[in-house]
């Protein structure tokens, strides 16, 4: 490979810069050996490269759990936050409100979302927090030993002697996603190498909160035949529903529409998302209904949809509703943190 | 052995059957939403337009409407504007209080009450004078039934109040120009109609005074100059426009009484004060989901360079414990201010204390200490609340406010608010091309590298264009270079280094405020809100022959010479704690060397009431006189006195 191929050109606060691949990549990671999470990083590095993400004023949080590790694994020169178990979503919030220039990418796992943190994910999907919301979920808790989490199967049985049966339903954090008002929701699989570059460039160029669900198996305590989270499960029963095309912004080409054949939605970026369908669903990727009722059908015939389940691109984001002065605020001078002294004078003619 | 004395209410205060002049207190018992509100802020703004040093105090159920609720006023020449447990004027618009609220009176009080009650109010005092005033007639004819308003009855049930504003300014003298003054600015601009209503109301009840009490009360106030210069406002205002001032960029908070003011204040400023020509503006506030989201936007803002701030009280602390342990050990900058109330649980929402203190200091699990500045005052609210955005961020720490409900939400009569003289302090942060400057310097970048010495290290904000900013924060066990280890010797090194960082920033914290008293034998240490009450206390000891020397802490880590320029210049030290527990006296027994803690003996107080200066003077006496010291150390083996129904409570054990 030469020195040109191994750079990535990125734009950063107006200018162009050539980063070193290893800009986008990260530490060894210390997870499982052939445990679905490596397979999601190595797809998140790809997409960033491939969008140009800037990894300078790009951040990566996470929660707490295996998945959470995994930021350390990507992104070398973005700065990181291993948070509290299930708060990302909080912390994001407000390190977008000191920065609304940063691109967000928080990592989660099912424990960390669907269980502890599911009171913040809705949250930051109802105020369409603008950020890349990741999910890897494997339906289990890895980093203590493999319990059930709130995505487990209903009536699973504990990898162990004791065998303990699931007694609850799972969520269906996709479902949960729309219901709560996030504007880019997808479910993907681990191992879907093409889909999931696709819906990964998507998201990073959506502005809302995208919403990311990728079934990434445990291959320590979650991945057997008869678990929906496992290798051959996920290859056997995954069900696209779309094949899914992403074309960046690119000004000087003109997209070629194919009318009738596939459906077209731009990002606030100017890019592009082809949906070309698979199935014979007449699914409206712009509808909430058609989204939830293409899931709950999915569930009644146990199939195992992926592919992009709904977008809004329109919809106003979280720091569009602040009127935020332009300048981050964590880099406001101080003479706009502080008014002047005839300022309080003013506040103590009242008292 | 732990001595602790602790007070119960007690009777007997500074007014007597002989009455006083520039030293009243005055109680109006009425019911919560029934509108007395205003009617109470214009007797306060009344005595302070004479120039009668007050305060006021809104006593208040958790409840909306329909429940009991009492407003005190206290204005003294002397300028004690602690809690008056025992008032010389009471009002009773509440029947079903009524009764109980006589109790209270001082021996030789008034009581002044509506003329319609069912029942006795007197609960067999005879040394109470009770005025009865006939209120329907007098507020009728103030403000005559008006048929062509549907609201009428609803404004009726509401002026009827300013009517006993009226009586009781004839009473004891305060000046009708100055309860008009002071209708007019409550009900100021397209409220004039209102105004002059209200008015005619204070007016009717002032002539009927005049009338029906020709010699008026024996407690009388007269002009006087003493609230020159000075405010009357809420600890919370005040705190509110500090976070102004200092330079706050993200408020995000939870409502929980007593602190939602705080941030409905602050939100309010900021888009005053804060807010561009062009409409956008350089700050934001987030009502979170809950105090868990409250505090993780504030450290995840906090993270990313924002001044970031929260208000909250005691269960908002208990949520936001992980996530304060967190950023003190990932060194995260971000203010916390706990408006205490009574707990544990909801306990008393709507009362006061200092029970979270310690939980302050010391919140999350394992090794932590944080930063605690202690306002007495609203002016303190104000300078703490801004000094705190500074000192969280210079020492990329967690950073409490503590005040309470009694300072936060009543009104104090207070010195005007200081400009901040020095400007915004940002720590140390290093941009891309200070990062390449310290590179060269120090061979290279670590977020936990203490390459100067002082505990305090150089962090980078997200964004920084330098292929050696990135670090990722963590909760785990880090290096310098912020990569997870489980070494022992980094982990240890790393406390050490917290350890140091706070050492370096305890010489930045507000001193303690000392007034020596050579001649005294006795010490007194308080904080916070106590200290109105402890001032107070301190002329009551006097002339008791008790004086004091007296310390006002208003920091934690406490100053590390309290001890010798403090606790050993006297024979015996008593630490003034509104919670059960003593927990700042604990604190102080902990940081004393050298036997000095043998010295310390406890007062608290903890029935949800703010303190009052015979809560503090009356069980330091009662220990005093018990104790016949020949200026040994040691203190008495068995209690100074039993325990009693009516009077303070000590024990030893």
């Amino acid at each position: 490979m030469s020195n040109a191929e191994a750079t990535i050109a990125v734009r950063s606060n107006g200018h162009a810069l050539s980063l070193p691949v290893v800009a986008f990549q990260g530490s060894p990671s210390t997870l499982c050996k052939g445990c679905g999470h490596n397979s999601i990083t190595s797809r998140l590095i790809d997409a960033a490269k491939a969008v140009g993400l800037n990894p300078y004023t790009t951040a990566k949080l996470s929660g707490i759990g295996c998945s959470s590790k995994t930021p350390a694994y990507f992104l070398n020169y973005s700065h990181g936050f291993n948070a509290l178990h299930g708060r990302m979503p909080s912390v994001a919030t407000g390190a977008l409100l000191a920065n609304h220039r940063l691109t967000m990418i928080g990592i989660s796992g099912d424990g960390d979302t669907a269980n502890i943190g599911l009171g913040q994910f809705k949250h930051a999907c109802r105020r369409n927090l603008p950020m890349l919301y990741i999910v890897e979920n494997n339906g289990c808790y890895g980093l203590t030993k493999g319990q059930f989490s709130a995505t487990a199967d209903l009536r699973a049985r504990l990898r162990r002697a004791s065998g303990e049966e699931n007694p609850a339903a799972p969520f269906d954090l996709c479902l949960e996603a729309i219901v709560g008002g996030a504007t880019f929701v997808a479910r993907s699989f681990a191992g879907d190498k093409k889909q999931l570059d696709a819906l990964l460039k998507a998201a990073l160029s959506h502005k809302g909160l995208a919403f990311l669900d990728i079934i990434s198996p445990c291959v320590t305590f979650n991945d057997f035949p008869e678990s929906t989270k496992s290798w051959a499960w996920g290859r056997e029963h995954n069900e696209p529903i779309q094949e899914i095309g992403f074309v960046p912004r690119l000004p000087e080409i003109e997209i070629e529409q194919q009318a009738g054949q596939a459906t077209q939605v731009r990002l606030h970026d100017g890019s592009t998302i082809t949906l070309r369908a698979l199935r014979e669903d007449h699914h409206d990727v712009r509808s909430r209904a058609s989204a939830m009722d293409l899931i709950l059908t999915s569930q009644e015939h146990n199939e195992f949809l992926t592919g992009l389940l709904y977008v809004a691109p329109e919809k106003p984001d979280f720091l569009d509703t602040l009127g935020m002065t332009d300048t981050p605020l964590a880099h406001l001078p101080d003479e706009a943190l502080r008014p002047g002294p005839e300022a309080l004078a003013d506040a103590m003619e009242a008292f | 052995m732990t001595t602790s004395v602790q007070s119960l209410p007690e009777r007997g205060g500074v007014a007597d059957a002989r009455g006083s002049v520039n030293d009243l207190a005055i109680r109006v018992g009425t019911v919560n939403g029934s509108g007395s509100q205003s009617a109470n802020l214009v007797l306060v703004r009344a005595l302070f337009a004479m120039g009668i040093p007050c305060a006021a105090k809104n006593v208040f159920p958790s409840n909306i409407e329909g429940l009991p609720t009492w407003f005190h006023i206290r204005a003294c020449d002397k300028e004690y504007i602690g809690n008056h447990p025992d008032p010389q004027v009471l009002v009773c618009m509440n029947e079903q209080t009524a009764a109980d609220d006589v109790r209270q009176l001082c021996a030789g009080g008034v009581c002044i009450h509506r003329d319609d009650f069912k029942e006795s109010i007197d609960g067999g005092r005879d040394d109470v004078r009770f005025v009865p005033v006939p209120f329907a007639r007098l507020v009728g004819e103030a403000y005559p039934p008006d048929k062509s308003d549907p609201g009428y009855r609803e404004k009726l049930r509401k002026v009827i109040n300013m009517v006993y504003v009226g009586v009781v300014a004839g009473g004891t003298g305060i000046e009708m120009d100055a309860v008009r003054t002071a209708i007019r600015q409550q009900f100021p601009g397209r409220k004039a109609k209102a105004a002059e209503t209200n008015i005619a109301a204070a007016e009717a009840g002032y002539a009927w005074a005049v009338e029906n009490l020709p010699e008026g009360l024996p407690y009388r106030v007269e002009r006087m100059d003493g609230t020159a210069g000075k405010i009357l406002v809420e600890g919370n205002q005040a705190a509110a426009l500090g976070a102004v001032f200092g330079g706050a960029t993200v408020l995000s908070w939870y409502p929980i009484t007593p602190s939602s003011s705080l941030a409905e204040y602050a939100e309010a400023y900021l888009r005053k004060y804060r807010t561009n020509p062009d409409g956008t503006r350089n700050f934001t506030v987030v009502q979170a989901e809950d105090e868990l989201a409250a505090i993780g936007m504030g450290v995840g803002a906090g993270w990313a360079g924002a001044r970031s701030i929260t208000a909250t009280s005691g269960p908002g602390i208990s949520l936001m414990a992980e996530f304060v342990g967190l950023a003190y050990f990932a060194e995260i900058p971000v203010v916390i201010v706990d408006v205490q109330r009574m707990g544990p649980s909801t306990g008393l929402p709507t009362r006061t204390s200092q029970g979270d203190i310690l939980t302050m200091h010391t919140l999350g699990h394992g090794d932590g200490r944080h930063i605690v500045l202690i306002p007495a005052s609203p002016a303190e609210c104000f300078s703490m609340t801004a000094e705190a955005l500074d000192l969280a961020a210079e020492f990329q720490t967690p950073v409490f406010v503590a005040t309470d409900l009694d300072l936060g939400m009543n009104l104090w009569m207070s010195d005007p608010f200081e400009y901040p003289e020095t400007p915004i302090r940002r720590g140390k942060v290093l941009d891309a091309d200070a990062l390449e400057a310290h590179i060269q310097q120090f061979g290279g970048f670590g977020r936990y590298r203490d390459v100067d010495g002082d505990g305090v290290c150089y962090r980078t904000l997200p964004g920084t264009e330098h292929p050696l900013a990135a670090y990722f924060t963590r909760g785990t066990g880090h290096n310098e270079k912020s990569g997870y280890s489980e070494r022992p010797e980094d982990w240890q090194a790393n406390l050490d280094r917290l350890t140091r960082k706070l050492e370096t920033a305890r010489e930045s914290l507000p001193r303690p405020v000392i007034e020596a008293d050579p001649d005294a034998r006795v010490g007194l240490i308080a904080y916070g809100s106590s200290h109105w009450a402890a001032v107070e206390a301190r002329d009551l000891l006097r002339e008791q022959g008790i004086p004091t020397g007296y310390c006002r802490l208003r920091a934690l880590p406490v100053d590390a010479t309290l001890g010798p320029t403090f606790v050993e210049k006297y024979d015996r030290v008593y630490v003034v704690d509104q919670n059960r527990d003593g927990q700042v006296y604990s604190l102080l027994r902990m940081a004393m060397v050298g036997g000095l803690d043998a010295r310390l003996i406890s007062v608290t107080h903890y029935n949800g009431t703010p303190i009052a200066a015979a809560d503090i003077a009356g069980p330091i006496a009662d220990w005093e006189r018990s104790f016949h010291h020949d200026g040994s150390l040691t203190t008495p083996s068995k209690a100074p006195s039993e325990p009693r129904a009516a009077g303070p409570v000590v024990s030893t054990e």
